[in-house]
């Protein structure tokens, strides 16, 4: 659903409390955007906002009217491709393992190996692989509860998080977290979130330390960035806008980047936000806001080193609002019966791996067999996962207790005067609290 | 067992990782104030002192046994002739907050008005002018946010201080506090430690109405991953908000609003107390009384009124709100063999039913009496002088409810 910028002094021509998504009037055209493969072309011209980066009261309008400032520009050019044979064997390696673990994850939980809500990934990866494929291991990535390609991306072994989804003691948060609490302190992943927009804050953290430490520490290089990762429905909620206002007031080494996949579990993103474009409540608070095809990975890519490169070279917070699509239902629990037909139809057209794989071969970047070999590669490595994944061992009892506190006095002083902690059993929690 | 410090010197059971480092005993702590290098106080609840340079061994047993600011104190003598210095409350805190800012350049402080303003009751004063905006951040109006931002911050390496400004806003906060900051050691299999100190006042103040009247321990208390600790004089809130940064679980520091004008006299030494440990305020043989923050004074008035009526309580602090330290409280249950509870709570769910549960589970047998528990009403703190002062438990009410106990 992409909006023409220009048209958006007045409210969208449709009520949105009545129509279902299969009787609305076309503010969504599935055939206007459908048509080249680089498909929306709605994106802010960087380098006006980059230069007006003070806040300046003059310069502040230049932010908000940010419409005036959208630029159409030609990204499929003559000899001018947008990435190197390399990276579009990174992109597309990085995508079909997403792709390919979530449906893992799907057969197995229908095969009882896994448990719970999960939430998969299928059709966003575009968005997962445009932005984290250009972060460095010690830049940070939070998300929601839809986090398992994020963590994938951004390194963590896939055998660790397909153990950890099966509840085993080799997961990568020992089996506690699951499928919305994927961890790792190695590769900066900071979560997994179960309740919509707490990670958001926790975010705006990781940002504040980059900062705080390049300032008071004075680490002069030190020039971490934090992607913060959330949906259409989480942009309704006050978390949200709170750290809108404290990244920008600080100028906060984040890029806030909503995952628009039109769905809150049935929640139609129309129905439930009065102005439903969401890269324009970014000027609203002082930062720049934008929107991209996220069914792109090039697209999301270009605009990603935008705004990363800000956040690295201090300029301060970016939204980005990617248009994307999960193919699946919100989760596995969830029927899906309320989206249209069509419109599930028309953004499977527009499958973000498929079109990378018409990108690279027409640009004769690789060829069909190279891709081939990839895609069994990537077999093989979920294979291995799962075959991991079940021959972990369950978690011992004398884990129950164990990562409670990080100092373990924290249980306290016993009858006996000892520290409960002293007592070797008092992690399996027979020990009488 | 007192402090972290306390391994250093005797042969102690501890296997558990409990890395301090000895270095931490030799950093001059660079105060205006004159300090003793090298001498450390480790001070224990039942009143012994380890040393680590054993120096002024005389001096801090005068100190134990003046752990309650009383008005006889300080007043008759000189300050010049005697050992330490005095201050209130909301100076001692910020005295131990700027000795671990000055001591670990990670401690940073956030929260409404803690810069410029300096904090609402003063606890954060000037510390902006030294550290910086940024070491001493004014939030805005975002409790639940800034909070969380705080937690980000603990898990990616800093050491904040978040600030209630009345510690009845962090209700908007309760989100982070309960899922985040409890929950994300665990969930993330122990990955990331969360050492925040999230602290503020609370408790039932003068007219202030319901809403700032609030006692935010009993809804903290289930959850799973935090420690809660309550200060009552200046001596152990320095010590307790230096134990609280240091430590590197999340720990909630309540302060209470009517308290932050005590005067007392503490060590010019450093010192660190523990955050597990009950502190005993007055040793006795007939009752064991349990309380903590501002009751702890109602019960020291009663105190005075029972010791003219030839009664012996033994008045204990509890200090640490969650874990109990089961241990002193124990000890002096087997002494004494009754148990009242005086606290600020409501009736329902407050830390006094959780203690009354935790000492009728592990003390039963020691019990003469049934446990008496004395909170607050179950009522929203109204407005009215008169009826805000029913609405608190009152000295006459805790000697009535101990004359029925030693019947």
């Amino acid at each position: 659903m992409s909006f023409s910028a220009t048209k958006f002094a007045q409210p969208p021509p449709f009520s949105s409390t009545t129509t279902r998504s299969n009787e609305k009037p076309l503010s969504f055209d599935p055939f206007k955007t459908g048509t080249s493969f680089l498909g929306s072309t709605r994106k802010l011209r960087f380098n006006s906002l980059c230069e007006n980066a003070q806040f300046k009261p003059h310069h502040r309008s230049a932010v908000v009217a940010v419409s005036e400032l959208v630029k159409e520009k030609k990204l499929k050019s003559n000899a001018n491709l947008l990435i190197t044979k390399e990276e579009g064997l990174e992109l597309y390696e990085d995508m079909v393992l997403g792709r390919a673990f979530e449906d893992m994850c799907a057969q197995m939980y229908y095969r009882g190996k896994m448990f719970g809500f999960v939430h998969l990934y299928n059709g966003q990866e575009a968005v997962s692989t445009g932005f984290i494929k250009l972060l460095k291991k010690e830049d940070s990535v939070i998300s929601t509860y839809r986090d398992h390609v994020h963590a994938v991306s951004k390194g963590v072994p896939a055998r660790a998080v397909m153990s950890e989804l099966f509840g085993k003691a080799t997961g990568c948060c020992r089996g506690q977290g699951g499928s919305m609490h994927m961890f790792s302190k190695e590769h900066n992943v900071l979560g997994g979130f179960a309740f919509i927009g707490e990670g958001i804050p926790v975010a705006t953290g990781a940002a504040f330390t980059s900062k705080y430490r390049r300032e008071v520490l004075k680490e002069e290089d030190c020039d971490h960035v934090t992607l913060a990762f959330f949906g259409d429905g989480t942009c309704n909620n006050g978390q949200f806008f709170e750290c809108l206002n404290m990244a920008a007031l600080w100028k906060l080494p984040i890029v806030f980047v909503v995952e628009n996949n039109l769905w809150a579990i049935g929640m139609s993103h129309l129905r439930a936000t009065s102005d439903p474009e969401i890269w324009k409540k970014g000027p609203a608070f002082g930062l720049p806001g934008v929107h991209v095809d996220g069914m792109d990975v090039l697209k999301v890519r270009e605009v990603a080193k935008e705004a990363i490169g800000r956040a690295r070279r201090g300029e301060g917070p970016t939204l980005v609002e990617c248009e994307t699509y999960r193919f699946r239902g919100h989760s596995l629990a969830d029927p899906d019966e309320l989206r249209d037909p069509a419109e599930k139809a028309h953004y499977a057209g527009r499958d973000p791996i498929t079109a990378l794989k018409k990108y690279i071969i027409e640009n004769k970047l690789a060829s069909e067999q190279e891709l081939k070999t990839i895609e069994k590669t990537i077999d093989e490595v979920v294979e291995e996962a799962v075959e991991f994944a079940d021959a972990s061992p369950q978690p011992h009892r004398s884990q129950l207790l164990e990562n409670v506190f990080a100092d373990p006095k924290g249980f306290g002083i016993g009858p006996d005067g000892q520290y409960r902690c002293e007592d070797p059993k008092f992690t399996e929690g027979t020990a009488h609290v | 067992m007192a402090t972290v410090f306390q391994g250093l010197g005797a042969a102690t059971a501890i296997s558990a990782s409990n890395s301090f480092d000895s270095k931490k005993f030799q950093l001059p702590s660079r105060r205006s104030l004159s300090v003793r290098k090298d001498s450390i106080l480790v001070v224990r609840s039942d009143g012994r002192v380890n040393h680590i340079m054993n120096r002024g061994a005389r001096r801090a047993e005068q100190l134990i046994t003046n752990a309650v600011a009383t008005k006889a104190d300080g007043s008759a003598a000189s300050t010049a002739s005697k050992p330490g210095h005095e201050l209130l409350l909301f100076e001692a805190l910020r005295e131990g907050l700027e000795e671990e800012m000055e001591r670990d350049l990670r401690v940073c402080v956030m929260g409404e008005d803690v810069g410029h303003y300096g904090g609402s009751y003063k606890v954060t004063k000037d510390l902006a002018n030294k550290y910086g905006d940024l070491r001493v951040l004014d939030t805005p109006i975002a409790e639940n946010s800034f909070t969380g931002m705080g937690i980000g911050a603990a898990m990616t390496g800093l050491r904040p201080i978040v600030e209630g400004m009345n510690m009845g806003f962090l209700l908007l906060a309760f989100n982070q506090i309960s899922n985040n900051c409890g929950m994300l050691h665990y969930t993330s299999g122990g990955q990331f430690k969360i050492p925040i100190v999230i602290r503020g006042p609370g408790g039932v103040g003068r007219q202030l109405g319901a809403e700032h009247s609030q006692r935010l321990e009993s809804y903290f208390q289930s959850i799973p991953g935090i420690q809660m600790v309550a200060c009552s004089t200046p001596y152990n809130a320095k010590g307790l908000m230096k134990a609280a940064i240091r430590s590197d679980n999340p720990v909630i520091l309540f302060e209470h609003v009517l308290l932050y004008n005590l005067k007392e006299r503490i060590p010019d030494e450093e010192y660190v107390l523990s955050l597990e440990e009950a502190e005993m305020v007055r040793p006795g043989e007939h009752v064991t009384i349990l309380t903590y923050s501002r009751m702890r004074y109602h019960v020291m008035q009663a105190a005075k009124t029972l010791v003219n009526k030839g009664y012996d309580p033994e008045v204990i602090d509890i200090r640490s709100l969650k874990p109990f330290d089961l241990h002193t409280i124990g000890n002096s249950v087997k002494k004494t063999h009754r148990v009242l509870i005086v606290e600020e709570c409501m009736r329902t769910g407050g830390i006094g039913a959780s203690l009354t549960a935790a000492i009728s589970e592990n003390f039963n047998d020691y019990l003469d009496a049934p446990i008496i528990c004395l909170s607050s009403q179950d009522v929203p703190t109204p407005y009215a002088g008169t009826l805000e002062e029913w609405t608190v438990v009152q000295p006459a009410q805790i000697v009535t409810a101990v004359e029925q106990l030693c019947q």
